[in-house]
């Protein structure tokens, strides 16, 4: 079958659109598929974040770009930084700016990485008897059950991630 | 310094001894970590640099991973000593104070014990980092983890419980996890697939560099994939992705090979030949021609088109060629404008040497 939109090359991908309650398929060669925006690495799983973070590296920017100029004169404490030093470098000052500034981070970090929850390996600080920074309060509490409830949705652990998210609604 | 102390002048991964060590000549884990309560490198003072060395110095001494490491400090080291380092992929550019007429900042070193090594002071206080043979993830992962679990006891990282691993650059923080494969792919470069595979790549959240890393250029179709994002999945997730991805990307390598031997067969023999034929006789050649023509044997030894040399050496050429190993080797500087020459009969003589 030839594209219907070229008339030329042969038609790899039908491509259902529906408009005004009526359904309408079109069968498209790659060249024209990727004009319309459709993408055509079939195989492949796919990230919203990739093209999008694609497009800020290929720009040259850095991830400081990204915030907005609105928070400019915010300052972190500890180093003295501002926000508007971490939009022109892309770099932050210190430890403590995650929290001096963690509205927009939080923010940046959803953008950059789709999320900003780590749910990584957990680190307790050296000397503290196997509990992290507070790792006993109801928050940090809450945010592992999260991290728990995230992965068993995942693995379709569906017992166990109800049984989370009965606790998640207790504590919060 | 005396790079002789360390083995295998800390390139181990040279040997080819890992799983797909034609297509997959190494691969990379890299772990960002910084210094609870100091100063990340861009606000860091000297002091405060010098201070990041003590602790992770100190730690290093009492630790069972770094216990024997080797130590440099790239602030008391030449110019060109410092390259070897970069070359053999043990520093970042950026740290060995090599970009146009900057120098080391105080505080800049380097550890190293067996296939891990640590960078102090670069864009985060510790960056700790192994390189291992062929396609091998999970090893690489499970070794530079235990050297950060241990170091983790004996310093205190900056952590927070929703952000993960604090880094100098959102881009980093969470798990701090950067895994890359350093990947031949003249298969798909010939039969022109390759742009469709990078691209591909950016849709499922990986991201691929030249041969040194960053900023770097692709030479010898030698490719660096890795992952992009590194918060919201944990560190099995991110390389168990990247590893069904570079499983994929090696199957499409795979295939494009053997559409090159069938449909073009006798090109692909001639182009081998030549590639080694002149590797073999030149008198004189330039580093990017030498990667190019490596690429060439490389594959034509990955096809069984031609009888040697053996990967180890084709590994050992891409290492040793480059100019301040060749610099090094010779007494001269890298600018010297004898280096060609050099480099074609340093080529010469390991070739012949793996013949005879």
């Amino acid at each position: 079958m030839l594209c219907d939109n070229c008339k030329e090359r042969d038609a790899i991908i039908n491509l259902t659109q529906v408009e005004h309650d009526s359904k309408v398929t079109l069968h498209l060669c790659e060249e024209c598929a990727q004009q319309k925006g459709v993408e055509t690495g079939g195989a492949v799983l796919k990230s919203p974040l990739g093209n999008f973070l694609g497009a800020v590296v290929k720009g040259g920017g850095t991830a400081g770009a990204l915030v907005p100029a609105s928070g400019d004169a915010l300052r972190c404490p500890a180093c003295g930084s501002t926000l508007r030093d971490f939009r022109d470098s892309g770099r932050l000052g210190c430890d403590r700016c995650y929290v001096s500034f963690d509205t927009h981070l939080r923010d940046l970090l959803r953008r950059l990485h789709g999320s900003s929850q780590h749910v990584g390996e957990r680190y307790d600080l050296p000397g503290e008897g196997g509990n992290g920074e507070g790792a006993d309060d109801p928050r940090s509490q809450l945010l592992e059950l999260k991290a728990q409830l995230r992965r068993a949705v995942e693995g379709e652990n569906f017992e166990l991630a109800a049984e989370l998210r009965d606790r998640i609604r207790v504590l919060e | 310094m005396d790079l002789s102390l360390l083995p295998d002048g800390g390139m181990r991964w040279l040997d080819a001894s890992g799983p797909k060590s034609t297509i997959v000549l190494s691969t990379r884990i890299r772990l960002a970590r910084n210094v609870r309560g100091i100063p990340f490198s861009q606000r860091a003072k000297d002091a405060d640099r010098i201070a990041v060395l003590a602790r992770v110095s100190d730690a290093a001494v009492s630790s069972e991973h770094l216990g024997s490491a080797v130590a440099f400090h790239l602030d008391q080291m030449d110019r060109p000593e410092r390259q070897v380092l970069h070359e053999r992929h043990l520093v970042s550019k950026e740290l060995a104070g090599l970009e146009r007429e900057s120098r080391p900042r105080p505080g800049a070193a380097l550890l190293v014990q067996d296939q891990v090594g640590v960078m102090v002071n670069e864009e985060d206080h510790l960056r700790l980092h192994g390189m291992w043979s062929g396609f091998d993830l999970e090893d690489a992962y499970a070794e530079v983890e235990a050297v950060d679990a241990e170091l983790g006891r004996l310093v205190p990282f900056a952590f927070h419980q929703e952000f993960g691993y604090l880094t100098s650059c959102p881009t980093n923080a969470g798990t701090g996890l950067r895994a890359s494969v350093l990947i031949h792919l003249p298969g798909l470069v010939l039969t022109k697939e390759i742009n469709k595979v990078l691209q591909g790549l950016s849709q499922v959240g990986l991201t691929f560099r030249g041969l040194y890393g960053e900023g770097s250029e692709v030479v010898g179709n030698f490719f660096q994939l890795s992952n992009q994002t590194t918060l919201g999945k944990t560190e099995d997730e991110l390389i168990d992705h990247l590893g069904k991805i570079v499983r994929q990307v090696v199957e499409y390598e795979e295939q494009a090979r053997d559409v090159l031997l069938r449909t073009a067969p006798e090109e692909v023999e001639d182009k081998t030949w030549r590639a080694y034929g002149l590797l073999k006789h030149a008198r004189r050649l330039s580093f990017e021609e030498t990667m190019n023509l490596l690429s060439g044997v490389r594959l034509g030894v990955g096809l069984k088109l031609l009888p040697g040399p053996g990967v180890y050496t084709l590994n050992k050429l891409l290492i040793y060629t480059q100019p301040a190993h060749l610099a090094a080797m010779d007494g001269r500087s890298t600018g010297d404008r004898e280096l060609p020459t050099v480099r074609a009969a340093f080529v010469r003589r390991l070739l012949e040497a793996e013949s005879s």
